[in-house]
């Protein structure tokens, strides 16, 4: 049992049968996560990142429904759990951070009263053993003065804080998983970086497994070992982060990385992917990205590519770029 | 807080003193009380000095200014038809008033919040279906209906409840109390269930609205991910989160409530203040009406304040900061 990953996600679907049709939301996602490892799930808006990791903890909203595929938990499978056991096993064994915390706290509780919620959800913890935990926690995200912030309201801290708040909220049980759905995009720069630092400290401390959904190559590429690049549903490459992004084989991630500020030459306009992310009531026929791919072909528009793979590194594309 | 509550007190202020002007040159339209108070066949020397005892001769400003100086000194005049200060035939039935409503509303909020979220927590059910129906029937069929279906059912029928009246009541606090004997709750039901249905649909849409939106918000999904079960959610989070338009509506509702009572109590037969009102109209007994608006619009005015404060004692992001943050 010591080579099964703690997360294996395998064919994963996830649909929406929506008045305007079917939605392909997350169609076909497959990947796996080792204990402390770092996982990055990049894709733009509408990719299907999020449902993803809403799938993983069974949260997805009707009109969404997992079709198929399976997602498997040190070895045990959670689709079609029960809720009950779904239940026990979210925060405990796999969490999930949201990406704008003035949303996810409630404003009407103060903060240590919605970590002695999560807490109680769990009943491991009881009494004056919970409120050490919370400071614990806290002080190892680096909130300063945690005695005081556990009377605080939501609305009386600073966005950095309340999200670290979030994610102690997150942590508190000690899960296995994390799912991080862009915890830091709502952050300002350099708090970002400090809640980077911050998270990397604690996955090597904890050995904390987690998937990092995001839409930004570059924070990705600063905490992730591997990444997965999401495109219309579907990983379309992945691999260890440093191959994949400095010698992509998928024509759209080399279109994310040209597009990135950092890597553009003052002076000269970024080169955006043109057109836009397909409806995904239209999907394109074939392979999804050949309306926006310079490379694309007849094949492309016909046949959807199966993923290849050399040294660990996978791609779904007919004319993939040059290996480095 | 104290800046709040001080605001607050001289709006409160502003709005009785316009009211108390509406409220007597309204009342002053209307009718003339010297054919009420004494006989047709009194001369005209009694006539005369009847119109000078109850100041009617003077003009309206001065009648106004007099009446708001004994008002302030807690003097709302005497009843035309009684004979006895109007304060205390009103202190004598609002007692009965107040519990009728208390017990509305009572019921209003611990039948229609837990059911109205209930619909919103799982809107396409049955059951759900089923409240919803029932909370349209509530809004729309009128009280006096279903007051005499109740009376007819329950009372006619069934015989299990009294028609009406107060029943055996207990004397706590220097008034009688209905509420404290068996007999006086089993008097109760019936005007309490009649005047809390419109209510009760009420909570039942503001409540499930509320948890409706709230199920699909961040907060919800956020608790659910880290493993809170759905009783949980609802009690801690969401309940706490539709709190405010609730007390705001339940604010406004209690003093429309004993405002118009009126209803129920007279189908009842319930001696509330609502009876006194529509008898003093009848008699165009002025110190009464007057009183009792006057009195209504303070109960207004204090609920409203009292709403404003429980805001602030709800929402923590209403409080002022705090020195720390």
């Amino acid at each position: 049992m010591t080579d099964e990953p703690t997360l294996a996600v395998a064919d994963l679907r996830t649909h929406f049968s929506t008045r305007a049709g079917l939605v392909r939301a997350v169609d076909g996602v497959s990947f796996t996560l080792g204990r402390g490892e770092v996982l990055g799930l990049v894709g733009e808006s509408g990719s299907g990142k999020s449902i993803t990791g809403f799938s993983i903890l069974g949260l997805v909203d009707p009109p969404g429904r997992i079709v198929g595929g399976s997602v498997r938990y040190q070895g045990r499978e959670l689709v079609g759990l029960a809720p009950r056991d779904l239940r026990t096993l979210r925060g405990r064994e796999v969490a999930m951070v949201f990406q704008d915390p003035m949303a996810t706290l409630n404003p009407m509780l103060t903060v240590g009263r919605q970590m002695d919620l999560v807490l109680a959800a769990h009943g491991r913890v009881r009494g004056p053993e919970r409120r050490a935990r919370c400071l614990d926690l806290m002080t190892r995200l680096g909130i300063p003065a945690p005695e005081s912030r556990l009377a605080a309201y939501p609305h009386e801290l600073s966005g950095g804080l309340r999200q670290r708040v979030a994610i102690a909220v997150a942590l508190l049980n000690r899960p296995s998983v994390v799912i991080a759905d862009e915890p830091t995009t709502a952050l300002d720069v350099s708090i970002q970086a400090q809640i980077l630092r911050e998270m990397i400290g604690l996955v090597r401390e904890t050995g904390v497994a987690m998937v990092w959904i995001s839409h930004d190559l570059a924070v990705v590429s600063s905490i992730a070992q591997r990444v997965a690049v999401m495109y219309a549903g579907r990983i379309v490459e992945d691999g260890p982060v440093r191959t994949v992004l400095r010698a992509p084989r998928h024509p759209y991630t080399r279109g994310l990385l040209d597009s990135l500020p950092a890597r553009a030459r003052p002076g000269e306009p970024l080169a955006p992917i043109p057109g836009t992310t397909p409806s995904l009531l239209a999907r394109p026929e074939g392979c999804a990205f050949h309306p926006r791919c310079a490379r694309a072909t007849e094949l492309c528009r016909t046949l959807d590519p199966e993923r290849r793979e050399s040294d660990g590194h996978g791609f779904r594309c007919h004319h993939p770029l040059e290996a480095a | 807080m104290v800046e709040l509550l001080f605001r607050r007190l001289i709006q409160a202020a502003t709005v009785m003193l316009a009211m108390s002007m509406l409220v007597f040159a309204g009342v002053y339209a209307i009718g003339n009380p010297i054919d009420v108070l004494i006989g047709p066949d009194a001369s005209q020397a009694v006539r005369a000095e009847v119109i000078a005892r109850y100041g009617l001769d003077l003009p309206l400003w001065r009648q106004y200014l007099g009446f708001l100086d004994r008002l302030l000194h807690g003097d709302f005049g005497r009843s035309f038809v009684y004979g006895v200060p109007v304060l205390d035939l009103i202190l004598v039935r609002l007692p009965a008033t107040l519990e009728l409503t208390l017990s509305a509303i009572l019921i209003a909020v611990t039948v229609g919040v837990p059911l109205g979220m209930y619909a919103g927590y799982r809107p396409g059910s049955p059951a759900a279906r089923a409240v919803m129906a029932a909370s349209v029937v509530g809004v729309s069929v009128p009280t006096f209906w279903i007051g005499l279906i109740l009376i007819l059912v329950f009372a006619v029928w069934l015989g299990w409840l009294p028609a009406g009246g107060r029943g055996e009541t207990v004397r706590v606090l220097g008034t009688e109390w209905s509420f404290l004997t068996l007999d006086g709750l089993a008097h109760l039901v019936l005007p309490a269930l009649n005047l809390a249905l419109f209510k009760l649909a009420l909570m039942i849409r503001l409540a499930r609205a509320g948890t409706l939106e709230i199920m699909l918000g961040d907060t919800v999904k956020f608790a659910r991910a880290a493993g809170l079960s759905e009783w949980a959610v609802l009690r801690h989070h969401v309940l706490r989160l539709i709190a405010i338009p609730l007390v705001t509506v339940l604010g406004l509702e209690f003093a429309s409530t004993v405002a118009f009572a009126v209803v129920t109590e007279t189908i009842f037969s319930w001696p509330g203040l609502g009876k006194l009102i529509i008898d003093s109209i009848t008699s165009l007994d002025r110190p009464v009406m007057v009183a009792y608006l006057v009195l209504i619009s303070l109960l207004f005015t204090l609920i409203n304040l009292l709403v404003d404060l429980a805001y602030a004692a709800l929402d923590p992001r209403l409080r002022r900061a705090r020195s720390a943050a």
